[in-house]
């Protein structure tokens, strides 16, 4: 297996459905527990695309409003694909699943769904979750499913970009000042605990075989990578296990109520609505 | 030479003969930039200007570059709410192409010589102004439908004519800012639409935001044009191609077969075609609520200010930790390139 991103980031995809309208119209047809698992991958997306758009317009500079709602545009891209082919197993719509599914049946991990915090924390989440993510879609691309192949090669291209800009303000915010680094610092230390989250292997994955990615075994080269760029940024890796209490199956943290709360107000005041 | 220049350097009698030579430059470069205008070619950074023109510029291009900036906030307050995925990643790249337009004209402006620090500065502590329609709140999910038609619409309407400005660097970000606008316009008109033929409340809740965003969408032209004490001026210089009043009559002639095919209605009782005049006839605007809301008066013009401010401050460690990083990197630069020499 390849962990070079670079050869798949400038392949073109072979005709596959790259629009999640595309998705739906194609009359591919999920498995039960592919679509499960197109779930919790959606699902991580969604909440970190969530999180990331409540910056625009407090970002620290006019550049990083751009930045930071382009990659909370990539996720929701990324979530709009994987939600709507999880739906295609059960004839729901990406909006069934993202406005009226109740908050226990989301499958997203804790690293995304913590508060966005100061810049210093918003970045350590994304240099975690994006190196994680970059890992699985070189991965994925794999995939014996091939519209999960397909919408794996498209995000893939994207999250390449977002991993360099996480590691890049890594750097900057590590090396800039005694104040950067110790803030960067104090929001490494705030999400490390759900790092171990990522890799845990749950069901439906365990069960997917070629389909999935497990990952237990992104483990070891997501971490290597991470390692490197808070080393180089000289920041220290925060020693401590991963928090018990949750493995995607439901046990999630608080604030996954309250970002859905605000989510799905709308849609739930208005059902049946479209819009 | 302007009196704002003498000021800055003084002349001294001994250089009697550089100031008749600066004279005799600046007396070319009136007749040049007189020429340019004539012709309705493009005025570029480089060339000479007078002090006024120059002025009256960089007012006009922050004041526009503020606007994106504000701008962002009560569309962006709907970001976490839309009611599905496809609303929530349309209206998301809207309020990211308004970021970019804040970086074009911004870009512009410092073209004239006004650093973009400037420039914030100026945003930061309430001496700028930017337009008056923003300091209107976004109640509804309606609002950003008619923020889109109404707000962009109008936007447009009085940016076409701006890509034709004297000023190149104006002009061209008015281009590309145009392109994004006429997609952004189309998008609230598709909410309206979905709204109007949607369910009852829905159809409410259109009306309801056309009804609130009508006169104040109507007013982002400026005052009438015997109130508007820079209009002259501009329509000299060739920045501005229109009068407000102009503008805004256009503007009214283009919504009312848009809000017919919307299926709601313009709040104007007054509102009628006029055979002679070939245009629509309106009612009076409240000009009083304008200037209110220009003097900082709006429902939330203390709120987006604050809202801005803490996102400057906030921010402020970031930026220093950038700068101070740039500045490491192009030691370690120096540093590689003296030991190279050395070597």
């Amino acid at each position: 297996m390849s962990f070079a991103s670079h050869d798949s980031a400038t392949r073109q995809s072979q005709g596959e459905a790259i629009t999640a309208e595309e998705i739906a119209a194609s009359g591919a047809k999920a498995e039960d527990a592919t679509a499960r698992y197109a779930l919790l991958l959606g699902d991580d997306a969604l909440i970190l695309s969530q999180r990331l758009g409540a910056w625009v317009s407090r970002a620290p500079e006019l550049e990083e409003d751009v930045a930071l709602a382009n990659i909370a545009l990539d996720l929701l891209g990324h979530a709009r694909f994987l939600l709507t082919y999880a739906g295609t197993a059960w004839d729901k719509s990406e909006d069934d699943l993202a406005y009226f599914r109740p908050e226990e049946d989301f499958r997203s991990c804790r690293l995304v769904e913590q508060e966005n915090g100061d810049f210093g924390k918003t970045i350590a989440r994304q240099l975690i979750f994006s190196f994680y993510q970059h890992e699985l879609y070189s991965r994925l691309v794999h995939s014996t499913d091939t519209t999960l192949a397909a919408i794996a090669e498209k995000a893939l291209k994207e999250v390449d970009y977002h991993q360099d800009h996480a590691a890049q303000w890594m750097l900057r915010l590590g090396l800039g000042t005694q104040e950067s680094a110790r803030r960067v610092q104090a929001g490494l230390d705030s999400v490390w605990s759900y790092v171990e989250e990522l890799f845990t292997d749950v069901e439906p994955i365990t069960e997917l075989g070629d389909i999935a990615v497990l990952p237990s075994t992104l483990r070891e080269p997501t971490l290597t990578r991470l390692h490197q760029v808070i080393e180089q940024a000289g920041l220290s890796i925060p020693d401590m296990s991963g928090a018990h209490g949750a493995d995607r199956s439901g046990r999630h943290s608080e604030q996954r109520g309250l970002i859905l709360a605000e989510m799905q107000v709308l849609a739930r005041q208005h059902p049946g609505a479209t819009w | 030479m302007s009196p704002q220049n003498h000021q800055h350097a003084p002349l001294h009698l001994a250089d009697e003969g550089d100031a008749a030579a600066a004279l005799a430059e600046a007396e070319a470069g009136q007749n040049r930039f007189e020429e340019i205008i004539a012709e309705d070619s493009r005025v570029e950074p480089r060339d000479w200007m007078p002090e006024s023109y120059r002025k009256s510029l960089v007012r006009q291009v922050s004041q526009h570059a503020h606007s994106e900036i504000i701008g962002m906030q009560p569309e962006g307050n709907w970001i976490s709410r839309a009611p599905s995925l496809k609303r929530k990643a349309i209206l998301m790249a809207k309020v990211q192409d308004e970021a970019g337009h804040g970086l074009y004209l911004y870009s512009a402006a410092e073209t004239l010589g006004r650093p973009r620090e400037e420039m914030y500065d100026q945003l930061y502590t309430g001496k700028a102004k930017y337009s008056s329609i923003f300091n209107y709140p976004a109640r509804t999910w309606a609002d950003i439908g008619a923020i889109g038609w109404l707000v962009d619409g109008a936007a447009i309407v009085n940016q076409v004519p701006l890509c034709r400005a004297s000023y190149g660097p104006y002009g061209r970000a008015m281009v590309r800012i145009c392109k994004e606008e006429s997609f952004h316009q189309r998008q609230g008109w598709e909410i309206l639409h979905s709204l109007s033929h949607g369910t009852q409340a829905q159809h409410q809740m259109a009306q309801e935001a056309v009804d609130r965003f009508y006169g104040p969408a109507l007013q982002m032209f400026g005052p009438p044009d015997g109130d508007s004490p820079n209009s002259q001026q501009s329509m000299e210089w060739k920045i501005k191609r229109f009068t407000n009043d102009e503008l805004r009559q256009r503007f009214v002639d283009m919504l009312v077969p848009q809000v017919e095919a919307l299926g709601l209605t313009l709040p104007d009782p007054e509102l009628k075609w006029n055979e002679e005049r070939g245009h629509y006839d309106f009612g009076d605007l409240d000009w009083d609520e304008f200037f209110a809301v220009i003097k900082g008066n709006g429902p939330l013009s203390r709120q987006r200010l604050e809202h801005y401010r803490k996102a400057r401050d906030e921010g402020a460690w970031v930026r220093e930790a950038a700068v101070a990083y740039a500045n490491r990197a192009s030691r370690n630069e120096d540093h590689d390139q003296a030991a190279l020499i050395g070597a």
